[in-house]
């Protein structure tokens, strides 16, 4: 049972109060929407989860292990703006690097991933042939093989068609019923069932 | 495979697809080089007391020339912010990032060194010094650059920025290495001015990556 305890974060950008006493739970099996206008604090939120920006004051911790601690980030699996891919590397050699920052896969298993994300026989091509969509879809495959109990997918729905937003929603799901937690941020319909709100 | 030797062979795999980002810099450094006996005199004996001087000069410019996309790429696709949010060790993965650079420019810089060396007369001791000095302190470049190339990588067009921020702390490599090869060409003693270079490497790899990595942390924020 993991548990993610979020308390009193703040967040200023500019001369800017986003957000001040921010605190909130999500527990295993929880998935958490996090809703605003543009500007209002979304991705500053996932990014001080993420251990990417500090905030001035309050604490995440999950399960007893606070935010940049070896053990947090081992757990945690974040999803930015970017692409994450360099387009000089194939689809197969930019995904196996994408995953060994957390751990060491099996190549075959990055493979299968690929055919499930739905970028079957496009492995051994160049990332800059690829569209927007399938860009997207290589570190949304990452997905497939991660371990990290916490996702925190930043807008993971951009450039996906229909079908890619139900594989992502399929994998969402999955993740969560086997008690894993899983916040994002959209500003798109999404039908996945039970999700709570966060209203920032 | 090791995750920081991964990091090493995904860099060198993208210069290779890419080659123009190192060949430029060495093109620079070879070209700038050649100039110089068309611009102040063809004699041996005026070329061989400056030679030092002009290729240390030009091996730092072209150091300088590459720096900028150590980071660049990575910080503008978000591969940066992944390593960054990674359970290993940032000062590290900046450290391969480091260690590919200069097999990308302090390497090829070494090995062209002593064909340009003869084309500027330098003697045969002359030259061998001037390699040791390159392979002593052209790491130093690489790893205090990074300090630089990490606190420039958000802004555009940083070019200058980075000049202004680096080459002051260029200067004491650059006068302890090219008065390490004019002394030996008078055979004279030169243990002083190695051991100051070997001195600035082991400074400069236990701290740059680290200011780095702040500096990187500070950037993706």
């Amino acid at each position: 049972m993991s548990k993610l305890i979020v308390t009193d974060l703040c967040c200023q950008r500019g001369y800017n109060q986003l957000f001040s006493d921010l605190s909130f739970e999500v527990a295993s099996t929880n998935i958490l929407r996090i809703t605003g206008t543009n500007g209002s604090g979304k991705t500053s939120l996932l990014k001080i989860l993420a251990g990417l920006n500090s905030s001035e004051k309050g604490s995440v911790v999950l399960n007893d292990f606070t935010v940049n601690s070896d053990e947090y980030q081992q757990q945690v699996f974040y999803l930015g703006h970017s692409q994450a891919i360099s387009s000089e590397l194939s689809v197969i050699e930019n995904l196996e690097f994408l995953t060994s920052l957390s751990k060491t896969t099996d190549k075959q298993l990055l493979s299968n991933a690929l055919d499930n994300i739905g970028l079957k026989g496009y492995s051994d091509e160049y990332c800059s042939k690829l569209s927007a969509g399938q860009k997207r879809r290589v570190i949304l495959a990452g997905l497939f093989v991660s371990d990290a109990k916490v996702w925190l997918l930043d807008e993971p729905f951009t450039a996906l068609d229909n079908n890619g937003i139900k594989i992502v929603e399929g994998l969402i799901e999955s993740h969560c019923n086997d008690g894993g937690i899983c916040i994002f941020t959209t500003h798109q319909d999404s039908s996945l069932a039970n999700q709570k709100y966060l209203a920032l | 495979m090791n995750i920081y030797l991964q990091t090493l062979k995904r860099d060198l795999r993208i210069a290779i697809r890419n080659p123009s980002s190192v060949i430029n810099p060495l093109l620079f450094f070879v070209i700038s080089v050649s100039l110089f006996p068309l611009a102040i005199s063809p004699e041996a004996s005026t070329l061989s007391q400056i030679a030092a001087g002009i290729i240390w000069v030009a091996s730092m410019l072209s150091v300088l020339l590459s720096l900028n996309a150590l980071f660049h790429n990575d910080f503008e696709n978000g591969v940066l912010e992944q390593m960054a949010i990674s359970h290993y060790s940032l000062p590290l993965l900046i450290l391969s990032k480091i260690i590919s650079h200069w097999i990308l420019t302090g390497i090829p810089i070494i090995l062209l060194s002593p064909l340009l060396g003869v084309f500027l007369f330098l003697d045969s001791d002359g030259i061998w010094v001037l390699m040791l000095t390159l392979l002593l302190a052209t790491p130093s470049l690489s790893l205090i650059g990074s300090i630089g190339a990490s606190l420039i990588v958000g802004i555009k067009n940083s070019g200058m920025l980075l000049s202004l921020l680096i080459l002051p702390l260029y200067i004491p490599i650059l006068i302890f290495a090219s008065s390490a090869v004019s002394q030996a060409q008078f055979g004279l003693e030169i243990t002083g001015q190695l051991y100051f270079l070997a001195t600035f490497l082991v400074v400069s790899l236990l701290t740059a990556p680290y200011v780095s990595a702040v500096s990187l942390k500070i950037s993706l924020e």
